[in-house]
């Protein structure tokens, strides 16, 4: 059975969902998503020990090694991405059936859950997996579930922004499936860790850069990277709330892990950057988004809307810390990759609550919310900390390390950056903030989000917290992940 | 030039897809466009399988040279994937008709800015 | 019973949280409610008094990341800090219950709950063990004074306070965070150690940049022209002024200016500094320009702020001489300061109670009508001015000696001007009240008799100061500042 362990990651949602389907009283379905969801979460806790404890795990599907079969490979990498994933899976999927109740008629309860772990399952193979072309199948599963999600929204507008979203998304696989057929008929394989061995040996360098040209900009349409990021703000602020909240928090961090995947272990960032100053490109990219989306977030007046743009600009900073390219500034990525998760998840589950009891998400929805929810404002402030970079929240020591590592290369003018991103979000969150703790309530009163809401709510903000003050797990993890990405080929 | 006529048809067929896709406002039409685009890369996929001489990757007495059955069998996956991709856009076409009543992009552009 | 430093410095933390949830629970029991804040504050004191009698000792909270820990430590400078905002914690908690009924204000409970956080925040800025945790300690200040500053909720109100949180944010992110990454990249920790942190290879120029970014990043210590912040806050109610924004706030800042002088750079690598007397400089334009808006204020509490942005720049101004004299004389002063400018600001605060009065042109003969708190007045203005018998001539004397030992005659001339300007604009206010005729039908009447009380300790503690002011001199000279 622990041997399984690694397929098991991906097959327990994946069974899941169809059992889901079946299930088709509301809460019967959520009770068992929940299940699968802790289960998942148990499995990627102990992959992450064991990983940590005796080094990488593979395992050859269905008894077919590799190279020539298909290998779930669990490294550092893939375990720390995994823990962070699970975690915020099963923290939304708890809060998931206060927060539907209140926003979808009860027979479409049921299709949320089968689509919310079939995208899950696709996010986790796109992790657990070893093969490059698995890689694409999984991407699909989890784009295809999430085009589903998003059209779930209540909003006529969730239709179209759900369109948009699959127009981009299936162009952005198919630029990924080029690449990927460019990187097989280069090396005959499409074992990652295979072609990683293969591709430095080869004559045809200029090919190279080319499929990973088209890989890239398939992932980074995945991963709203500027300028390809049009699609992210309508798509998360039409689906369902908590749909948003995991996506927020885990769709686009695995396309930067694939990203990462590519970029450092298949490709190797010094024989790509031989060929094009792609490092160069990302930070410039990334320095932009940063900038842009965080102005454009304070003009929004739709509080998601404000979130998903600020996810524009956090993925700024990953794509910072990645095309800085030495140790601290991967270093920095994953943390901010592993922190921004929960922040997003945190923010966005306060909103779901928000939503649930007020009914809409607008700036003056929020009107005096802070004396008549405190509880659920008080996890949003927590988050809103956190995703400016205060210090003692888990958005400051990933900050710092991007901070660290820009020093390191010399790069003052990225440090000036990172300091005016902070300044810019404190000034989105602080209009929330003033909204809702200095402007009166008019109309109803307001209760206190339920329960099962506040649960996931504060579990994931005092994950902010904890994770601010304890660093060993993250630092450590990502330490470890490092280690084996900048050691593979140094 | 004659050798590579394959891969000028695949990149004209991208061109073609891609420009359909972003050029044009219906909604249908744009999906055709993406559906061309999507083919072009099968169409890249199976041809860079091709071995000269070879027949049809199928076990036949007296083949000796088979072409590479991988591209081929992962081109069977995604085009199973692309099927499910245009199902799922199709649906979603005929629900935005419903909802807006056109399936013209700036139309429903326009009814989204006035409400 | 001897107890250990470690547990005496967490117990300065949480006594004042601690009090918190009694507050809340007891939100609709007014006598319970200020029974507690008035006990605990009573308490801190009490473990701020054995700090001292131990003197020394230390603790690492958590160790966040490598060499970057918060961690709480007893030194000298703190000590002095630690125990005059505890002292007037529980003195302004006496007078804060007069003002807040007689003013029948909304909202008590909430404000002594921040006052609480602010208090809690204050002792842990005071005994930060390094630069990191000053930081985070300074922004908790920052954040928990916010909803005291706005606590009338009124337009004007918010937007006092956004100014108040945009400028204290906003020099603390541009030039705090930066100068604090900067000292990580020159010195490669933060920890607070006499003499400096600095090796000997680090260049002045660099040196000199950082610290520029120190002198207007901690923006409470209100050095022109990042002092805005400091008249506009006194829209909060003036008990709030008067703790805040005569003692722990602004004290804050100049706490923090010292520290980041004596501990970061070391007095002997400052005084080396080309920068050095341009700050210095500026320090001394910053108390006479302030001086000059004062004077020509007619609301009361803005021309008390603006006076208090001149004192500020006194401490500021010991910082940058950069003697031992002159840093002991700063914090002579932060002593000197908290007592006389909080007497005033509670005579400011008891006038608008009883009488409603808040510019200085209504105080016509109104010394007939309040002496107590006319009284109470006097002497706070005249140490603050810096005349014997009252406290304020020592800090003011060992500050010339600091200013004659680096060899600024300047500053001579500038402290000078700026006691006779002093005289002027906080002597016009007793003399407008004792000399001008009462108003008609004018009667005697004082504020609440806690609020009078509260004003009388703070007066006496100025002439007690006088003489025991050597003392506290003594005290600071004994610890190793260099």
């Amino acid at each position: 059975m622990l041997s399984h362990l690694a397929v098991l990651q991906v097959v327990v949602p994946l069974l899941a969902a169809p059992t889901c389907l079946i299930l088709e009283r509301a809460r019967a379905a959520w009770l068992f998503a929940c299940l699968a969801c802790l289960l998942s979460l148990g499995i990627s806790i102990a992959l992450f020990m064991q990983v940590e404890a005796s080094g990488p795990i593979s395992y050859a599907l269905g008894g077919w090694e590799a190279p020539w079969g298909i290998e779930y490979r669990i490294d550092a990498l893939s375990s720390f991405v995994l823990l962070l994933i699970n975690l915020v899976a099963a923290a939304v999927i708890i809060g998931a059936n206060s927060s539907l109740t209140a926003e979808l008629p009860e027979p479409r309860h049921s299709p949320f859950y089968v689509l919310f772990l079939l995208c899950f399952a696709g996010l986790q193979g796109i992790v657990a997996t070893g093969d490059a072309f698995n890689v694409f199948v999984f991407l699909e599963i989890s784009s295809l579930a999430t085009y589903a999600l998003v059209a779930l929204g209540r909003d006529r507008r969730a239709l179209f922004a759900a369109y948009q979203y699959l127009i981009v998304g299936t162009i952005g696989a198919t630029f990924y499936l080029i690449g990927i057929g460019f990187l097989y008929s280069l090396t005959g394989t499409l074992n990652m860790a295979d072609m990683a061995q293969l591709l430095p040996g080869l004559e045809e360098q200029r090919l190279v850069a080319a499929a990973f040209a088209f890989v890239v900009i398939g992932i980074a349409m995945k991963l709203a990277l500027f300028p390809l990021h049009g699609w992210l703000p309508d798509a998360y602020s039409q689906a369902p709330s908590m749909a948003t909240a995991f996506l927020a928090a885990s769709a686009t961090k695995v396309a930067l892990y694939l990203f990462i995947r590519m970029y450092f272990e298949v490709l190797g960032q010094d024989a790509v950057n031989a060929l094009f100053p792609v490092g160069k490109l990302f930070l410039l990219l990334g320095a932009i988004a940063v900038i842009l989306a965080s102005l454009a977030a304070i003009r929004q007046n739709n509080v998601k809307r404000v979130f998903a743009l600020s996810s524009v600009g956090q993925i700024g900073y990953l794509v910072i810390g990645v095309g800085l390219g030495n140790a601290l500034g991967l270093q920095a990525a994953l943390l901010h990759l592993f922190n921004h998760g929960l922040i997003k998840a945190a923010l966005f589950i306060a909103v779901a609550a928000v939503v649930c009891r007020v009914g809409g998400s607008r700036l003056e929805d929020f009107r005096g919310l802070g004396r008549a929810m405190p509880w659920t404002m008080g996890g949003m402030v927590i988050g809103a900390l956190s995703l400016i970079g205060v210090p003692l929240t888990a958005g400051f020591v990933s900050k710092w390390y991007l901070v660290l590592a820009a020093m390191e290369s010399g790069l003052w003018p990225l440090v000036a950056l990172v300091l005016i991103g902070s300044f810019i979000a404190l000034f989105y969150v602080w209009r929330i903030v003033e909204v809702a703790y200095f402007q009166p309530r008019d109309g109803a009163a307001v209760s206190e989000a339920p329960l099962m809401l506040l649960l996931p709510l504060w579990a994931m903000a005092l994950a902010n917290l904890y994770f601010g003050i304890d660093t060993s797990l993250t630092v450590g993890g990502s330490e470890q992940a490092v280690n084996f990405l900048m050691g593979s080929r140094p | 030039m004659a050798d590579y006529y394959n891969y000028l048809i695949v990149v004209l067929l991208m061109v073609m897809g891609l420009y359909i896709v972003m050029a044009q406002g219906n909604l249908v039409k744009k999906l055709i466009g993406l559906n061309i685009f999507q083919t072009s890369v099968f169409i890249f996929y199976i041809s860079t399988a091709k071995v000269s001489g070879g027949t049809a990757p199928i076990v036949i007495d007296g083949a000796e040279l088979y072409s590479n059955p991988l591209p081929q069998v992962l081109i069977l996956t995604a085009i199973v994937v692309g099927i499910a991709t245009m199902s799922l856009a199709l649906a979603l076409v005929l629900r935005i008709k419903r909802a807006y009543g056109s399936v013209e992009e700036d139309v429903i552009l326009e009814q989204d800015k006035s409400c | 019973m001897m107890q250990s430093a470690t547990q005496l410095l967490l117990l300065a933390l949480v006594l004042p949280l601690l009090a918190v949830p009694g507050i809340l629970l007891a939100r609709n029991q007014p006598n319970l409610r200020e029974a507690i804040s008035l006990l605990t504050g009573a308490a801190l004191f009490i473990v701020n008094l054995c700090l001292f009698s131990l003197g020394e000792g230390g603790v690492v909270l958590v160790e966040i990341l490598p060499r970057l820990a918060i961690s709480l430590e007893l030194q000298p400078l703190g000590l002095v800090f630690g125990l005059v905002a505890s002292f007037l914690w529980p003195i302004t908690t006496l007078y804060a219950i007069g003002y807040m009924r007689g003013h029948d204000e909304d909202n008590q409970a909430r404000f002594y709950v921040f006052f609480a956080i602010a208090i809690s925040a204050v002792m842990g800025l005071a005994y930060s063990g390094n630069l990191f945790t000053l930081f985070v300690f300074y922004e908790i200040v920052t954040f928990s004074t916010y909803p005291l500053v706005t606590h009338a909720g009124t337009e004007k109100a918010l937007k006092g306070g956004r100014t108040y949180l945009s400028l204290l944010l906003g020099t603390s992110i541009v030039f705090f965070i930066p100068a604090m990454i900067g000292t990580w990249f020159f010195a490669g920790n933060l920890d607070f150690q006499p003499g400096g942190v600095f090796g000997e290879e680090v260049s002045p120029i660099a040196l000199s940049v950082l610290l520029v970014l120190f002198a207007f990043g901690i923006g409470k210590a209100a050095l022109m022209p990042f002092h805005r912040w400091l008249p506009a806050a006194m829209v909060a109610p003036t008990p709030v002024s008067a703790l805040l924004h005569a003692v722990a706030v602004v004290k804050a800042g100049v706490f923090s200016v010292v520290t980041v002088v004596v501990y970061i750079f070391g007095i002997d690598t400052v005084a080396k500094l080309p920068i050095t007397p341009f700050l210095v400089y500026l320090a001394g334009a910053s108390i006479l320009l302030a001086s000059l808006v004062a004077m020509r204020q007619d609301n009361f509490k803005s021309r008390l702020a603006y006076s208090t942005v001149s004192q500020l720049g006194y401490i500021t101004l010991g910082a940058f001489l950069a003697s031992e004299a002159a840093v002991a004389g700063s914090l002579l002063h932060i002593v000197m300061h908290a007592f006389g400018k909080i007497t005033l600001f509670f005579c400011a605060g008891a006038l608008y109670v009883a009488h409603h009065k808040s510019q200085i042109s209504e105080f016509d003969g109104m010394g007939r009508v309040m002496p107590i708190t006319f009284i109470a007045f006097t002497l706070g203005a005249l140490s603050i001015i810096g005349l014997p018998p009252l406290g304020g001539v020592w800090s003011k004397w060992f500050l010339m000696m600091g200013a004659l030992d680096s060899g600024y005659m300047i500053m001579l001339a500038v402290l000078s001007i700026s006691s006779l300007l002093n005289i002027v604009y906080l002597l016009e206010i007793p003399a407008r009240a004792f000399l001008k005729p009462a108003p008609e039908g004018a009667t005697l009447q004082e504020a609440r008799s806690s609020s009078v009380l509260a004003m009388t300790i703070t007066a006496l503690m100025c002439i007690a100061l006088f003489i025991y002011g050597s003392d506290i001199y003594e005290f600071i000279r004994s610890a190793r500042l260099t």
